[in-house]
């Protein structure tokens, strides 16, 4: 690199001397300002701005020392190296100079040899120094552009994310607010049905690229589980959109929950996330909702495995969920928090409303600090009455559709065992907009007289069974197991929709090809209202305007009523 | 070197060795320890000698396997120590590899 041009500013009260550094100096091709002391110095240093001084130590007015202080305050954050120009030579004189800000010395008789290697060392001091700042202001630019681009995308992100109901009185979380660009996602929304679909997910790495997918991932949420959607379809789309937009290395791991408060019980599927947990009202061992899963995005949708497991709560009962940044704490000696520390703190917690509180004061107390990757998540089992799910959005038009058909359709076991034709049939109903105001019981009527005629007719299972906690993983283990050795069978549904007067009735008859059973035996039971089975011929009769059975429990007929629209 | 890399006499076989944390910073090296040489008819992973696995090294695996033909793909992972199975264990991995 060839030598620099700099200014210099040469401060030195003798003419003679000044002279002679002026000549060195512009000799080394430097441009020369000079000053008779230290007062002139720093006006001049104000006015131009040389990049490097040269200052005697002892001048009249005013001395190099405070010279140099005040000229280090003006030059702020820049290197402005001064070199004191001195004959001083006890030590603590030089002190001094260094001590008022002086970088260097340079003693009389001056040496042009010595004074240039010096002002070229300066300059390379000052340079590296400029370069610095420079760098660093580059960063901070980048940085706060960063933030900015962040901020926006949350703001995009938050409105897709939280169109569901995480605002819900028996959801509680816990997320940093940039969880986002750790790949974190916690999504939960109402089925048209009244449950609850949940789902806790985590994307491979940090920053952007764990955030691109999360949008997708939301969208197909939030509308398949609008639409009715089960987890098992829902899940298959995720896997299969993942799979298709993210590179090889990129995957979600994703626990997703479909909770029935009506029904009582919750279908899980995890895979990947740490065990989330079922937490009892008394503060018994918690029960494990164990990863059985390859992620979201690894697997072709050929080869991915949609099963869940379903499980019975009671309410009070609460889930738990976490993502992998509290069991994967690590303390200094690289000691993992794990999940034997959290089982302990769960089961000390005595008081619900402060398990959050303990987890993270058990995550500082390990590792000295918090940190803010971490997302909690606790759902309470409530009564569905004290949960109110926002009425249906619908993006057609409001203009009224044809009020008087019929249709009827037969499900053989093939399709029975592989489609869930729930959704289809329920935007079909959609249509009818004088039922809009009923639609939440219509859905569940419509999955209770479904999954009847599935369960109890086509594949005969007893949902006595369903009596205990084992009983209920038996009852859908057999379910599985009877599902797909099934070779026939059916289930013939029946739609009829007609008007009446200014308003209008729908019928729904379901058939199915099982055994059938003692309908005034079961109604007559007295209901098991804290039980696990039974519940669901109750909600039908709750929720419809009429219902009857016929054939000997095989067909059943539901009617919904509506008034003429406002 | 974090990432040491051997292909048997025959060349069917290709084993790769992870020292120290198992995480984005060794992404380089690891997939220059497959990407250089012929594809292998069987790959071990040999994690005796890491200390770490993060979810990125789940995503490094899941390249590998693409890399040498997915599904119809050939690779154990062994010598896992038992906190490194467990992360792989929570992911299922052992559905994809072959995991001792």
């Amino acid at each position: 690199m060839p030598d620099a041009v700099l200014t210099v500013l040469i401060a030195e009260d003798s003419a003679t001397d000044r002279m002679l550094l002026a000549r060195i100096v512009s000799k080394q091709g430097h441009a020369v300002l000079t000053a008779e002391n230290g007062e002139q110095a720093v006006a001049l240093f104000a006015e131009q701005r040389p990049q490097l001084v040269l200052l005697d130590a002892l001048m009249p007015v005013m001395d190099g020392f405070e010279a140099a202080r005040q000229i280090k305050a003006l030059a702020g954050e820049a290197l402005v190296p001064i070199i004191f120009l001195t004959s001083l030579s006890e030590e603590e004189a030089l002190v001094r100079c260094l001590e008022a800000g002086g970088d260097d010395f340079l003693a009389k008789p001056y040496s042009p040899v010595i004074l240039a290697a010096k002002i070229k060392a300066m300059d390379r001091l000052r340079r590296l120094q400029a370069t610095v700042l420079e760098q660093r202001d580059q960063i901070a630019r980048h940085h706060h552009h960063l933030l900015n681009e962040q901020r926006v995308a949350k703001a995009v992100f938050d409105k897709v994310a939280h169109a569901g109901c995480l605002s819900s009185p028996n959801i509680r979380y816990l997320q940093s607010p940039y969880a986002l660009f750790n790949g974190d996602l916690l999504l939960a929304a109402f089925t048209p049905s009244g449950d609850m679909h949940v789902l806790l997910g985590d994307f491979t790495g940090h920053g952007l690229p764990a955030a691109v997918g999360a949008m997708p991932l939301a969208e197909v949420f939030y509308g398949m589980t609008a639409k009715g959607y089960g987890l098992a379809e829902t899940l298959r789309e995720m896997n299969a959109k993942l799979k298709r937009i993210l590179p090889v290395d990129m995957f979600c791991c994703a626990l997703l929950l479909n909770l029935s408060f009506s029904r009582r019980m919750v279908e899980v599927w995890n895979g990947g996330m740490p065990d989330g947990y079922v937490l009892d009202t008394d503060g018994g061992e918690p029960l494990p909702l164990v990863s059985r899963h390859l992620p979201l995005g690894v697997l072709a949708p050929e080869r991915f495995d949609d099963s869940t497991q379903v499980l019975p709560l009671a309410l009070g009962q609460r889930l738990f969920l976490l993502s992998d940044g509290v069991v994967d704490t690590s303390d200094d000696n690289d000691q993992l928090f794990g999940v034997e520390r959290l089982r302990r703190v769960l089961v000390a917690n005595r008081q619900p409303e402060l398990l959050f509180e303990e987890v993270l004061g058990a995550l500082e107390a390990f590792r000295g600090c918090c940190r803010d990757d971490v997302s909690l998540l606790e759902i309470g089992i409530v009564d569905p009455d004290a949960l109110s799910p926002p009425p249906m959005t619908y993006s057609d038009s409001g203009q009224c559709a044809p009020l008087d058909w019929s249709s009827q359709f037969e499900f053989r076991a093939d399709t029975l065992k592989r489609f869930n034709p729930l959704p289809y049939l329920l935007q079909l109903l959609q249509e009818i907009h004088g039922l809009r105001t009923q639609s939440g019981a219509l859905h569940s009527v419509l999955n209770e007289l479904y999954s009847n005629a599935l369960e109890h007719g086509v594949l005969g299972l007893d949902s006595a069974l369903k009596r205990d906690a084992r009983g209920f993983a038996e009852y859908y283990r057999q379910r599985n197991e009877r599902l797909q050795a099934l070779n026939s069978g059916y289930i013939r549904l029946r739609l009829r929709v007609e008007p009446q007067g200014l308003g209008g009735r729908l019928i729904i008859e379901v058939e199915d090809s099982g055994k059938g059973f003692d309908v005034n035996k079961v109604l007559g039971r007295p209901l098991v209202e804290q039980g696990l089975y039974g519940r669901g011929l109750n909600l039908i009769r709750r929720l419809s305007r009429h219902v009857e059975w016929a054939d000997e429990g095989r067909r059943v007929c539901v009617e919904f009523t509506w008034e003429a629209l406002a | 070197m974090g990432v040491i890399s051997e292909l048997s006499q025959d060349g069917k076989k290709l084993t790769i060795k992870v020292k120290g944390r198992f995480d984005f910073g060794k992404h380089q090296e690891f997939r220059e320890a497959y990407e250089r040489n012929a594809q292998p008819a069987s790959v071990v992973v040999d994690l005796k000698e890491a200390t770490y696995l993060d979810s990125s090294a789940l995503g490094m695996l899941l390249l590998l396997r693409d890399h040498v033909g997915g599904d119809d793909s050939e690779i154990r992972v062994v010598n896992t120590s038992s906190d490194v199975r467990k992360i792989l264990a929570i992911s299922n991995f052992d559905k994809l590899f072959d995991i001792s």
